[in-house]
Order: structure tokens, then C-alpha cells, then sequence
């Protein structure tokens, strides 16, 4: 396939990368530059590739590959950038481009396909995940097959992966799962929850508990039953036409609710939701319709917060408590200041903040099981600094962080003394909400 | 220049036990370029920590002609890691475990690797303070720093990376390690090869160590903003300053263009209508600094300040300060290239140099902002283009030439701190005089005699002129 350059700047968003400067404030910041040492694998060094591939200096794009695939999507470059290079953009349309051009195998293929068009978007398959998996659990299989060491022999590393799952919830208590809470006291806001897949499948009870909190604070909480998968796996892959269709499917199942605000609990699914008005900024139909969605979404931390925090938290003072936020909560979303305040409402909690909190933790969506062993030199970083605390509770935003930590604490054999929380649950343990 | 051939890539493998060599075409288009203009692809790159692999790699390189690229973390503005004639780049910034405080002998020793910003931080916890502070210090590594002579703000009062430097540790062009000075300030033992290694842009040597002078960190800091309606009146405050008997730390001057273009970045209620501002930093003892404060801010009055603002607390100070450093990522929103120049000129003639800066925006027509550490002299005329428009590169180009005339005519320089490296080399014939520069290139024939460490840098080509389009 021949194409004009002008064409290929226009896919892979030449003109974007013009505005780094290349003064490598990025590199520090950069978990992947971090654990390699080498500039292909930082922001500036994949920005310059794809500048390169716009300047007609690199015809080849399978040199793109590996750099583009590395890349965590933290953002955490955006964030440290001075001149405002939109990195995150620039990404998404490489991948995107590389993607188009790419001939997967035929079993890759159709896994993808599965995976991005049948299963995250599908409440019916995402249940079916789900109630596998209490069944599994229930059965006795879990145990079995933990004992078997089979789990060791599964392909990318899912064995380990299955050790940091929790508890899981039953068809029965999934089913039950309200679609409206009222308010306690004064009515402050009426919000709508946005449910997710992975964290309705496989963290209901974070989903359930967040409803509860919400109410707690004073928000009327409607589960609005059209919704669907935010998009932000399929955007971050390449698939950005799947995301739009989402994104579009997910803006007319809210506008059927009139709410304050719309509030999700993960940090990766809310960065897509905050920015729906960017994916759908060229389409004349939705353009509007996106900003004005983009325009209510919230992190749960945030409403809290608005609500005027929660009565009557109360921690255990025996434990010390840190906090890994989410990236794309920090950088995205720009929330740093909510989660923390919330966990300083808390009476008598011992708080340590950790090194280089903002460095990724190498989960980023599905990296950690594409790009394991680059996620796991960038989670034993994580660790490092994570150990230096001397917390036993670990607080994260997002359910891919909650899974890396988690396993970052089985494979640092700390699980006897370390324990890692979704903040909801955290707060919920605190109000004396189970 | 011979080519890096398949065989020497064995050899450089066979050499290279502890690290790494590089020849995918990623990798070596990510160590292409710099924080400057242009990209030059290497033939292999090579990380290793061992000096010893990085001295037979030299060896080899002299021997087989090979041009080897010195590089730190590449935040270079002038080039001087650029590969430009291709052959290997020796990414150093992986050479970084030591960095050693001698509280009692008030030295560091460091490699060459090692982050600027964390020197300052492993001195500071000791009550003691590294002071050449180039904005870039949190990403720019010490050996950087040192080829290149690097400067900051607080050059005013405490001098630049050189006025540091008291031993280094060196892989000469022919392969060899050698130690110059040591960890005593006072040394007349020889010619001094520390001070001529230290900005000699990697064309000398290899810098593997370094050992480097500290001093007490001073107890408390101030700060004054100063406001003026004209430009000129800004530099007279800063003479009378200066010529009073303070010596503040940092003096840092913003033009109208640099407020407006902050106050369009991030609203921080700048006066947009003033033609300069001036911030100062003192340091000393809080006692001392209470009555120098005063007296800084007494002068700049008597010149026609407008204003004179002295912040209360920190998070005031840190305000102030905030506007100077969102100058450069303010500016190039307005148009994408920035072409960043750091011509210096004796403190007295920071008037005259400000109006010839005027003088030559207009003619070419172009967007130029004027800002920098006004109190040494080291102003950083910015000029704010698109590289893509190739008339209006033309003009930048002559507008540049003019600037370097200007400030050379004014008895300064072509660089204050960011080195010649490739861009400024067609001009240091202007500045040095032709036998000037011959005694320069004498230096470099001997040290390196098959001019193979960083060629292309510092010295003109036959008939090369500056071109940015």
C-alpha cells in the first residue's frame, strides 16, 4: 500500500508532535524509560518516531511497533510536559494507524474480535465471566486447581493473575443488585452510576458498595440498564472505531436521566468517559451531545467530596494506610486532591505517603498481560517504594491497579500482612458499611 | 570517516560484556537528535558502565576512524550530542552510581550519569548546596553539565558548572584514562586540563568522574518583583543594583511579549501593560537579607520602578517564581519552533543590547521574546517561528546572525551557557579572530588527532553558514 505522506501525517497526527520541543522533561516521569534506561522507550523517543514517520525519514512502520506497544498510557508525560505535547492523542492514532495495516494471525484475530466486539460491550457475557468465576471458586476447582500447581503452567502468566481475584459474587446476590438508592437525610445531587464491565464483573461488590456510599452522602443513585463498556480498552488498542460506538451507545443510555452528575469508581474508565468529547469532537451529530456528557462525568471521589465527605469514618489506628493513585485519575482526569482528602477525613488514620506515588504500577489496562515482563519490571519499582511505607493497606482508584497491586503483594510473599483496597471499600469498612 | 561496518559491530559486541549495543532502526532514530535543531542517525549505540569497555571502545574507534557521540540525557539547545556524522553514541547517562558527599572536605564525587537535580538534593541534605542550577537540572545529567559548561540563574552570585569542577576523571580520544586536578581547591600543579575539559563539548574526552566543590547551603532566601514601564529603566535598576554592594542570587528580567505570553498561558494577574519585569532572589543570613531587601527595593524605586512587590510567605514566593518559569513553555503556543539563543554581553550594556534586540525584531519582522537571567548579562532572545514557513526561517536566520553581531560588537559572546556546538560554529571566527580560533583547533589536533571524539562541533566547515530552513 503506497501512500502520500500527506495522507500518512494527516493518521498519525504529524502535526501534533510538532509542539515538543524535545527537552526531555518527560523522561524522569516516564515508567517505561524508568525501567529501561533506553530513549526509544520514552515519550520523547515515540513522539520523534512518529515525527519521523511524518518528516517520509522512516518508511518501514513496523519500527513503530515495539515502542508503541511498550507504552503504559499512563500519561504521565502529559502531565510533566511544559509545552503541552497532546502525547495521549498522538498514541492512540499511531496505534490506531499501525493497527489498520497489521495482519494479525488468524487466532489473534479473532480473539481480538471476541474480545472487543462481543465480550466487554456484552452485560450478558461480562455475567457469564462472572458467575464463572463464583462458580469456580465455590465448586472447590479454585482450590483444587491452586493445588495442582496448574495455575503455573496457564499462558500469559494468567495463573498468577487468578490469585489476586476477590471474593466473588454470586448469580443470585448479582441479580439482586438495585437499580435505584435513595438518599439518607437531605437530598444533595441526583447522580447516575456508570457500572463499567471488568468492574461490574468481576468487583460487583466495589459497584454495589459505591451505590451505598453515594446515598450515604446524600445522592439519589439511578442505575440506568442501558450502558455499556466505557471504550477505553478498545481505544487504547487501536480500536477507535468500536470505542465511538460505544461512546455513542453509553451517551444516549444517560441522556435518558435527568442527573447532576454521572459517577464511575475506576480511574481508567472514567479518563475515557472525560474524554468523549475529544473522540467525538469531528462528528457533527454527536459533538455536542458528547460534551455535554463529558461535562457531568465525575470520579465518586469527587462527589463525595461535593456531598461534604462522609459522617462518622473511623479507621483502625493498629494499621498504616498509603495510596497509589490511578494515572489516568491524575493525568487525565486531573483528580489528585479528592481521594486523599477523603482518606484524611478519616478519624485517626495513619497515613504515609509513597515515593513516587505518580509513577505508573504497570497494570494500564491489559499491558500486564500483553507486556508482562516489562509490567512486572515497572509493578517490583512500584513495590519498592510501596514496601518503603510500611503500609498494611493499599488504596487504589481503579480495578486494573487493585488487580497489580494485589499481585504485587503475592509476589513479594506479603499477603499475610498486606492487604490492597479499592478506596470505596476502604470508606465503606470506615462508615461500618459491609 | 569510515562507516561502523558489520565487523566493528562484532568487535564493539565482543567488548561490550556488562551492557548493551544498539542497532535497531528505533533506537537509533531515538538517539538522533537532541533539544536542538536537526536528526542524525548513528550506526550503533552503546550503553555499558564499565569505563574500562568504554576506553577499548574508544581505541577501537581511533584506531578504525570511527566518530564516537558523547550523550548524556540529550537536553542539549546547541547540539552537542548530535551524531553528526554518524559512527557510535555512548549513552552515558547510564554511568550513574556514584555520587558521594565529603561533608568534611566539601566536594561530591559523581559519575557522569547522575542527575544534576540529585546532586543538588544529596547536598542539601548535608546542609550544603551544588549551585549551578540550569533549569533543566532535573533531567540533565552532570556530565552534560560539565561538557558544556552549563549556567542557571544563580550564575550571578555563584558562577557556572566550571567555577565547580576541582577533578575529573577522562577517556582521552586515543583510549586512554588520565586524572586531572583533584579534591583541593588551591592546585597550580600543571597546566590546568580540568577547565579546558570542562565546555569543551565532548570534543576533548570522555568525562567518566568528577569531583566537584560545594559550599554551605545559605540559611533563607528573598524575593522582590519589579515592575517598569520601560525596558531601559529595567536595565538601569539592574546596574544600580549591582553597583550598590548587594549582590542578590538571581536576577531574571521578563519583557512585555514573555508577561503577555504567560498572562494568554495561565492567568496570574501579570501587569500586561508593563514594557519588564524584574524578579530578584537574596541569600544569606535572614538578618542580613532584611536590610538588603529594603535597600533592593529602594533602588528600583529611585529608577522609575512602578511597582515593587515582596512576597510574605512561601507559597507567595513560589508564585512569583512560577510566572518566570512558564515563560518557555508559554511562548511556544504561539507558533511551534523556538529557536533559543543565550548571547551574553557585559552587565553594563544590558540597556543597549535590549534596544538592538528591538531594533532587530523589527526589521525582520519577527516574533521575538526577550528573557533570562538579565543580572550576568546572559539574556535568552527567543525567536518564536515555524520551522515549516521557509520564507520566515530565512529571516529568522539573518535576525540570529544579527543578534550574535550585536552582542559580539557590545564586547560579549555568542554563548553564555548553552554551548556552540553545530549552529552558533559558523560565527566563532566573528568572536575569536581567525588566530584565536586556529590556537582552539591547534588543541583539538593534538588531543585528538584523528578528530574522532564528537566531530562536526564547535569548529566551522569549510563554507558552513547557519541554516534553520
Amino acid at each position: 500500500m503506497k501512500e502520500s505522506l500527506e495522507e500518512l501525517r494527516e493518521e498519525f497526527q504529524y502535526n501534533k508532535t510538532n509542539s515538543c520541543v524535545q527537552c526531555g522533561y518527560c523522561l524522569p516521569v516516564c515508567p517505561t524509560y524508568v525501567t529501561t534506561r533506553i530513549e526509544t522507550h520514552s515519550p520523547r523517543g515515540r513522539i520523534n518516531l512518529v515525527k519521523m514517520v511524518g518528516e517520509g525519514k522512516i518508511t518501514d512502520l513496523s519500527v513503530l511497533e515495539e515502542p508503541l506497544d511498550l507504552c503504559l498510557g499512563c500519561r504521565a508525560c502529559e502531565t510533566a510536559c511544559p509545552t503541552g505535547v497532546e502525547y495521549g492523542s498522538i498514541l492512540e492514532s499511531a496505534r490506531a494507524a499501525l493497527v489498520k495495516r497489521k495482519k494479525f494471525k488468524a487466532p489473534v484475530r479473532l480473539l481480538r474480535k471476541t474480545m472487543f466486539q462481543n465480550v466487554f460491550p456484552s452485560k450478558t457475557a461480562m455475567n457469564v465471566i462472572g458467575n464463572t468465576f463464583w462458580l469456580y471458586e465455590k465448586s472447590g476447582l479454585q482450590k483444587a486447581m491452586r493445588k495442582t500447581g496448574i495455575m503455573k503452567k496457564l499462558p500469559y502468566h494468567l495463573g498468577e493473575f487468578e490469585a489476586t481475584m476477590s471474593q466473588a459474587v454470586s448469580p443470585a446476590e448479582r441479580k439482586q443488585a438495585p437499580s435505584k438508592a435513595k438518599a439518607k437525610g437531605e437530598k444533595k445531587y441526583t447522580v447516575a452510576f456508570f457500572t463499567g464491565c471488568i468492574m461490574d464483573a468481576m468487583f460487583h461488590r466495589i459497584n454495589r458498595l459505591s451505590v451505598q456510599l453515594l446515598a450515604e452522602a446524600g445522592c439519589d443513585v439511578i442505575v440506568i440498564p442501558n450502558q455499556t463498556c466505557c471504550g477505553a480498552l478498545h481505544a487504547h488498542s487501536g480500536e477507535i472505531e468500536e470505542a465511538k460506538r460505544l461512546a455513542k451507545q453509553n451517551i444516549a443510555a444517560f441522556e435518558q436521566e435527568n442527573v447532576d452528575f454521572i459517577v464511575n469508581n475506576a480511574g481508567g474508565c472514567g479518563a475515557m468517559l472525560h474524554e468523549y468529547d475529544h473522540l467525538l469532537a469531528d462528528d457533527p451529530e454527536w459533538a455536542d451531545r458528547a460534551a455535554a456528557f463529558t461535562a457531568k462525568s465525575r470520579d465518586i471521589s469527587q462527589v463525595l467530596v461535593a456531598c461534604g465527605g462522609l459522617p462518622n469514618l473511623r479507621s483502625n489506628p493498629e494499621e498504616r494506610v498509603t495510596y497509589q493513585p490511578s494515572c489516568h485519575m491524575t493525568n487525565v482526569q486531573k483528580v489528585t486532591e479528592e481521594p486523599l482528602n477523603l482518606l484524611k477525613s478519616i478519624s485517626g488514620i495513619n497515613f504515609v505517603e509513597m515515593e513516587q506515588a505518580n509513577m505508573c504500577c504497570g497494570s494500564a489496562g491489559i499491558y500486564n498481560i500483553i507486556n508482562y515482563d516489562a509490567s512486572m519490571d515497572i509493578l517490583d519499582e512500584k513495590m519498592k517504594h510501596t514496601k518503603a511505607t510500611g503500609a498494611s493497606v493499599v488504596i487504589t482508584t481503579n480495578p486494573g491497579c487493585l488487580i497489580q497491586m494485589k499481585l504485587g503483594i503475592e509476589r513479594e510473599k506479603l499477603s499475610d500482612s498486606v492487604r490492597a483496597l479499592h478506596l470505596v471499600e476502604y470508606l465503606a469498612e470506615a462508615a461500618g458499611i459491609s | 570517516m569510515k562507516v561502523v561496518t558489520p565487523s566493528h559491530i562484532e568487535e564493539i559486541k565482543s567488548i561490550v560484556k556488562t551492557g548493551k549495543v544498539l542497532t535497531d532502526e528505533s533506537d537509533r532514530f531515538s538517539y538522533s537528535f537532541d533539544g536542538s535543531f536537526g536528526t542524525f542517525l548513528p550506526d550503533v549505540v552503546i550503553q555499558t558502565k564499565s569505563v574500562e569497555e568504554l576506553a577499548s571502545l574508544v581505541k577501537l574507534a581511533n584506531r578504525e576512524k570511527i566518530p564516537v557521540y558523547p550523550r548524556g540525557q540529550a537536553t542539549s539547545l546547541s547540539g552537542g550530542p548530535l551524531p553528526v556524522k554518524g559512527g557510535m553514541v555512548l549513552d552515558l547517562s547510564v554511568l550513574d552510581d556514584v555520587l558521594e558527599i565529603h561533608e568534611e572536605d566539601l566536594i561530591a564525587v559523581v559519575s557522569p550519569g547522575v542527575l544534576t537535580a540529585d546532586i543538588h538534593k544529596a547536598a542539601e541534605k548535608k546542609g550544603l548546596m551544588y549551585p549551578p542550577d540550569p533549569s533543566s537540572s532535573h533531567v540533565s545529567t552532570i556530565g552534560g553539565n560539565l561538557a558544556e559548561n552549563s549556567g542557571g540563574p544563580r550564575g550571578l552570585k555563584y558562577g557556572v558548572t566550571k567555577d565547580y569542577v576541582i577533578g575529573l576523571e577522562v577517556i582521552t580520544p586515543e583510549g586512554e584514562i588520565i586524572h586531572t586536578g583533584g579534591r583541593t581547591v588551591k592546585n597550580v600543579t600543571g597546566y590546568d586540563l580540568t577547565k579546558l575539559i570542562v565546555g569543551s563539548e565532548g570534543t576533548l574526552g570522555i568525562i567518566t568522574k568528577a569531583i566537584l566543590r560545594l559550599l554551605p547551603k545559605p540559611p533563607a532566601s528573598e524575593t522582590i518583583m519589579a515592575v517598569f514601564d520601560s525596558l531601559v529603566d529595567a536595565g538601569s535598576a539592574i546596574s544600580k543594583i549591582l553597583s550598590s554592594g548587594i549582590l542578590p542570587a538571581k536576577m531574571e528580567l521578563m519583557d512585555q511579549a514573555s508577561i503577555v505570553a504567560v498572562e494568554n498561558y495561565e492567568p496570574l494577574g501579570l501587569p500586561v501593560d508593563a514594557e519588564a519585569i524584574i524578579l530578584i532572589e537574596l541569600d544569606g543570613h535572614p538578618l542580613a537579607l532584611k536590610d538588603e531587601i529594603k535597600q533592593a527595593a529602594e533602588l528600583c524605586y529611585l529608577v522609575g520602578a512602578r511597582a515593587v512587590r515582596i512576597p510574605k510567605n512561601e507559597a507567595e514566593k513560589a508564585e512569583i517564581w512560577k510566572a518566570r518559569k512558564l515563560v518557555s513553555p508559554a511562548i511556544v503556543r504561539i507558533k511551534p519552533t523556538k529557536i533559543s539563543e543565550d548571547a551574553t554581553v557585559p552587565r553594563s550594556k544590558i540597556p543597549q543590547m535590549c534596544a538592538r534586540l528591538q531594533e532587530i525584531r523589527d526589521k525582520y519582522n519577527i516574533h521575538l521574546v526577550v528573557f533570562g537571567h538579565a543580572g550576568d548579562g546572559n539574556l535568552h532572545p527567543n525567536i518564536i517561528c515555524d520551522k515549516n514557513d521557509i520564507e520566515e526561517m530565512r529571516r529568522v536566520e539573518q535576525a540570529v546572525a544579527e543578534i550574535f553581531t550585536a552582542a559580539v560588537e557590545l564586547g560579549g559572546t555568542l554563548s553564555g551557557e548553552h554551548g556552540i556546538g553545530t549552529m552558533k560554529a559558523p560565527f566563532m571566527e566573528m568572536e575569536l579572530g581567525p588566530v584565536g580560533l586556529d590556537m582552539m583547533k591547534r588543541i583539538k589536533k593534538v588531543w585528538d588527532p584523528n578528530n574522532i571524539m564528537n566531530p562536526g562541533k564547535i569548529f566551522p566547515e569549510k563554507g558552513q553558514k547557519l541554516e534553520l530552513s
